[in-house]
């Protein structure tokens, strides 16, 4: 319980605090300790959980099981390293002149409050809630993606705040949908927006009405997961903010997003008793992993591309959540784990180079290697990960996504290899020409902060390598926990 | 036998009945912008002098200027002859089709206008094209907002329509208010009336009905006016009988005609009050929004078309 | 008694609805526009006052002042300010001219209203019909959001998206729960005041509020 108070309350507190705190290093600190904490928290929480089943906190409002324990626990990790990068980072970007001490408050304190919203999201037990806290991440970051107040970053937030405002009304009008479903059973109340009441009288709710539901909540959160053809402002948002919040985007709210729809998906599906969220789930996937993997060819800017091979594995991610076997659970949770530790150490790095050659577009940067090597090497060893080459994580989930398709919908691999062989060549397309090469003169020293890319390498290179005993048990659980509602 | 009598009896009422309707509303008109204004019973004294006058036509004038008037008198009377007045019921119901009346008044409209165009002077023909732009957008809206009320009594017939209208009572539905709205719109439109025509105007630039008339004299010009003179009270009759049947006699008895005709009255009274203060407080719209205004009509009545079939049937 | 007096002012707010949601697309003025908008508001706020009253649920008088303050006066207010003050041009400017975007909305309606056909079959609540109209005035909403030039006609847009979505939970249900309805002003709240934010970003940064002037 006390875990839990820690997890939502150090996000706030410290968001108040830095609100008001400029100083550059001092704030910095604040941040990285209160995310910290949480990641503390977060452990103590999944210990708890992990031993003693699922948990209920304050009368049932907030609730912890195997699924969200993980991800809970994933999120404040992620969230500490990258408020540990930030540190040196944005202290970089003042000096420089990009912002001044009043945007940096409006950073630190609208990173605390996306980290709030992240957890909020995660643990709440009430549909309304998790909708809302979605909607307090998007407008925390809306902010820090406009951060620099370039034309080009007023741009993207403003387009980022519209086409997710409007994908986010949807998913509110696919919420109303299934309260109007469900309070015909559990009362008009808020049991009935109550997701584990939900859960458990799943079979009665009216499935045409669910299935109308999920349609909406399907295109409204999958504006957030960034699945095409409602990606269009993913891109955007990730070139034009801060390297930090790129990562968090990446890492962190697109896998809230994708867990919204997962939960919505397991009552969908238990209560039509058919795989008609899975589909639809399947299809969006398989569509967005193809149309990344096509517009990854086409970008010029490195933030842009890697952002597209975001789109790309979420778009696996969902399409293997829509498979929906307990295999396919694991090896979806497994590749979020892995996309998310190896994505935000790819803009960790993407995000040095940036401040070394000046630029974000790709022919100028040239001979990082020679230049940086530290920098170098891992953006090369970054794209070999994602690209999902053995011995690292992503191969050993890829695999097993594979593995798993194979055993429901052999016909969908073909395809699943086709995109993911078109991504592979996008990526190493560009890739080894930035890396390798003469060093152009412009090309200047900046003090990089590698320590948090290592780690996360090299936790993705362990998950390829053996998954630890404790965390195969671990999504065990959470995938016979998600598979339960797909039979 | 007693019923065709009563027929014949309203279809008359109405033929001649119409020029002392518009001789009211100017009337009422002029007293409502102070002017003490002809007598109520100035139209007929129009329309006998016009009668009598001497017939001059165009030198180009084709048969089609000669007959013209005398298809825009019949099929509006033909047109008048569908529309139940006080009773509803009539030997010829089944004829009493709102595909058909829209049909006569097209065909009047059609006439008009090509009677506008034949002698070819430049103001026939202005009116003629503005006429039937504004003519192809009124009918699509008039058709539609009856409709919405030919889908609630499953017929086109308007004595079916009627008596299903006086069953259900008086109820409270969207739909029929918007196609209520749309079918008053769209009346201002035929009837040439403030704010989209001028009926008394003779400027050039702004007249739209009136332009195609100015070559006619004598008794093509008596029979078009009168016309458009009956054209006005049936549409008046048109939206009671559609919108406000109460009263319209179902039986032949003579007590409960003279009800019928004496609440017929009343309405048309009350009907051309509202329509005076709108023509004084309104003024002409320019001529570019007349399809705005339209196209509004038609999108209510479309909009009660919809209301009828989510709101309302789905919630029976 | 209750009950069909009840449906009789939903059927009435959803006819109201979906009528300002046309009057929003076919408008060519902006001060019209907030006007329109400004209506919805009241009458959503009306509407949900009176379901309240009828269904004896007190919660929904709290969400119903909420909508009068926020939607009816605040916001169409703020809007109001913004435009005097920045100089907007009072012209709407729509992207596809208005009768192709009338006919589109026509289309919309008509659409959800086959995709909501089957639960109507269905369900035995009396205010089901909502759905269909509360899921026509959201499409609508995005339609004016798609097909108008300026930053502010999309604020509207989602604004009336918003309402939309307040109405499918009043119409249908009698109203979320109170943390949903609370939690969904307090967002339309901050989502206004971000967009505010925006409004003057956009201007200092693009020296309009076009958008077309936002694409390279």
């Amino acid at each position: 319980m006390y875990w839990f108070v820690f997890l939502l309350g150090a996000p706030l507190v410290a968001a108040a605090w830095l609100a008001f705190d400029a100083h550059p290093y001092r704030s910095a600190w604040v941040n990285k300790i209160a995310a910290a904490l949480t990641f503390i928290a977060s452990l103590g929480l999944a210990v708890q959980v992990l031993r003693h089943g699922r948990l209920m906190v304050w009368d049932g409002w907030f609730f912890m099981d195997a699924f969200n324990v993980f991800l809970v626990a994933l999120t404040a990790f992620v969230a500490t390293t990258t408020a540990i990068f930030s540190g040196p980072y944005m202290r970089h970007e003042l000096e420089a002149g990009k912002i001044d001490g009043n945007r940096l408050r409006l950073y630190h304190a609208m990173y605390q409050l996306f980290v709030f919203g992240m957890f909020l999201g995660q643990t709440s037990n009430n549909l309304a809630i998790i909708w809302l806290s979605l909607e307090i991440a998007t407008l925390a970051t809306v902010l820090l993606v406009s951060l620099y107040r370039t034309p080009g970053s007023i741009a993207a937030a403003w387009k980022y705040l519209i086409i997710c405002g409007v994908g986010i009304s949807l998913a509110l009008f696919g919420t109303a949908t299934l309260f109007f479903a469900s309070s015909d059973v559990l009362g008009h109340g808020e049991a009935a927006l109550t997701w584990t009441r939900l859960y458990a009288s799943a079979d009665q709710l009216d499935p045409t009405v669910m299935r109308l539901a999920f349609v909406f909540l399907m295109v409204g959160y999958g504006t957030k997961v960034g699945l095409a053809p409602m990606h269009t402002w993913l891109p955007d948002a990730h070139a034009e903010g801060p390297t930090p919040v790129s990562a968090v985007l990446s890492g962190l709210l697109l896998n809230l997003a994708l867990y919204a729809l997962v939960r919505c998906k397991m009552l969908v599906d238990a209560s039509t008793g058919t795989h008609f969220a899975g589909n639809l789930m399947m299809g969006f996937g398989l569509l967005s992993l193809l149309v990344a993997a096509f517009s990854l060819h086409k970008q010029h800017d490195i933030k842009r591309m890697f952002s597209f091979s975001s789109i790309e594995h979420m778009g696996l991610m969902t399409f293997t959540f829509g498979l929906g076997t307990p295999v396919a659970n694991f090896a979806a949770m497994l590749h979020m784990t892995t996309h998310s530790l190896v994505k935000s150490g790819i803009f960790f790095t993407v995000g040095h180079a940036a401040q070394v050659m000046g630029t974000q577009v790709m022919s100028d940067i040239r001979g990082l290697i020679n230049h940086q090597p530290g920098i170098g090497w891992g953006l090369l060893i970054g794209t070999c990960a994602i690209a999902g080459f053995p011995p690292f994580g992503v191969f050993t989930s890829e695999f097993l996504i594979f593995s798993a398709a194979l055993q429901s919908y052999p016909w969908t691999v073909s395809i699943l290899l086709i995109g993911l062989l078109i991504a592979v060549a996008g990526l190493f397309r560009f890739v080894p020409d930035m890396t390798y090469g003469e060093v152009p003169e412009h090309a200047k020293l900046v003090h990089a902060n590698m320590l948090p890319v290592y780690i996360h390498f090299s936790l993705a290179l362990l998950l390829g390598i053996s998954i630890p005993g404790f965390l195969a048990s671990w999504y065990h659980q959470a995938a016979a926990l998600i598979a339960g509602g797909a039979t | 036998m007693m019923i065709f009598l009563v027929n014949l009896a309203q279809i008359l009422l109405m033929i001649l009945a119409a020029p002392m309707a518009v001789g009211i509303v100017k009337k009422m008109k002029a007293r409502l912008q102070n002017r003490q204004g002809a007598g109520i019973s100035q139209p007929y004294r129009d329309l006998s002098k016009l009668f009598g006058k001497e017939l001059l036509l165009a030198e180009n004038a084709s048969w089609i200027f000669r007959a013209a008037p005398y298809i825009v008198f019949t099929s509006t009377v033909l047109a008048a002859s569908v529309v139940p007045v006080i009773v509803v019921d009539s030997p010829f119901s089944w004829t009493a089709d709102v595909i058909a009346l829209a049909g006569f008044l097209a065909i009047g409209t059609f006439f008009t206008a090509l009677a506008g165009m034949d002698v070819g002077t430049a103001f026939g023909g202005m009116g003629a094209s503005r006429e039937m732009t504004f003519a192809a957008l009124a009918e699509p809206a008039l058709l539609m907002s009856i409709f919405v009320l030919s889908v609630s009594a499953q017929s086109t017939n308007l004595s079916v329509m009627i008596h299903h209208i006086l069953e259900a009572g008086l109820l409270l539905k969207p739909s029929i208010a918007f196609a209520l709205i749309a079918m008053l719109m769209v009346s201002i439109v035929e009837n040439g009336r403030i704010p989209v025509d001028n009926p008394g105007t003779h400027l050039e630039v702004t007249m739209i009905h009136e332009a195609m008339l100015l070559e006619y004299s004598g008794r093509h010009l008596a029979l078009i006016e009168w016309a458009t003179q009956i054209k006005l009270v049936l549409f008046a009759t048109l939206i009671f009988d559609l919108f406000f049947p109460w009263g319209i006699s179902g039986t032949v008895a003579v007590s409960a005609l003279l009800i019928a005709l004496g609440l017929w009255v009343f309405k048309l009274i009350v009907f051309f009050v509202l329509l005076v203060i709108m023509e004084t407080g309104l003024a002409k719209m320019r001529l570019f929004e007349v399809p705005q205004f339209l196209s509004t009509a038609f999108f209510l009545a479309l909009l009660g078309m919809f209301m009828h079939y989510i709101l309302e049937v789905g919630a029976q | 008694m209750s009950s069909e007096l009840l449906q009789q002012i939903i059927t009435m707010g959803a006819a109201l609805m979906l009528l300002i949601s046309f009057a929003l697309l076919s408008q060519k003025r902006m001060l019209s526009l907030l006007h329109w908008f400004a209506l919805q508001g009241i009458v959503l706020a009306a509407v949900t006052a009176l379901v309240g009253y009828t269904s004896d649920n007190t919660e929904l008088y709290i969400s119903a002042t909420i909508t009068l303050m926020l939607k009816g006066v605040l916001l169409p207010w703020v809007l109001w300010k913004i435009i005097r003050q920045m100089h907007v041009h009072r012209e709407v400017e729509p992207l596809v001219n208005i009768p192709m975007t009338m006919l589109i909305a026509a289309a919309l309606v008509v659409f959800s209203y086959q995709v909501t056909l089957p639960i109507e079959h269905l369900s035995h609540l009396i205010t089901r019909n909502t759905i269909a109209v509360a899921m026509a005035n959201v499409l609508l909403g995005m339609l004016m959001m798609i097909t108008r030039k300026k930053a502010i006609t999309q604020v509207i847009g989602f604004l009336a998206i918003e309402n939309s979505l307040f109405f499918a939970g009043v119409g249908a249900t009698y109203g979320m729960p109170l943390v949903a309805e609370l939690g969904v002003a307090f967002d339309v709240l901050i989502a206004s005041v971000v967009f505010g934010l925006f409004f003057y970003h956009i201007r200092d940064t693009f020296e309009s509020l076009d958008l077309n002037k936002m694409e390279k």
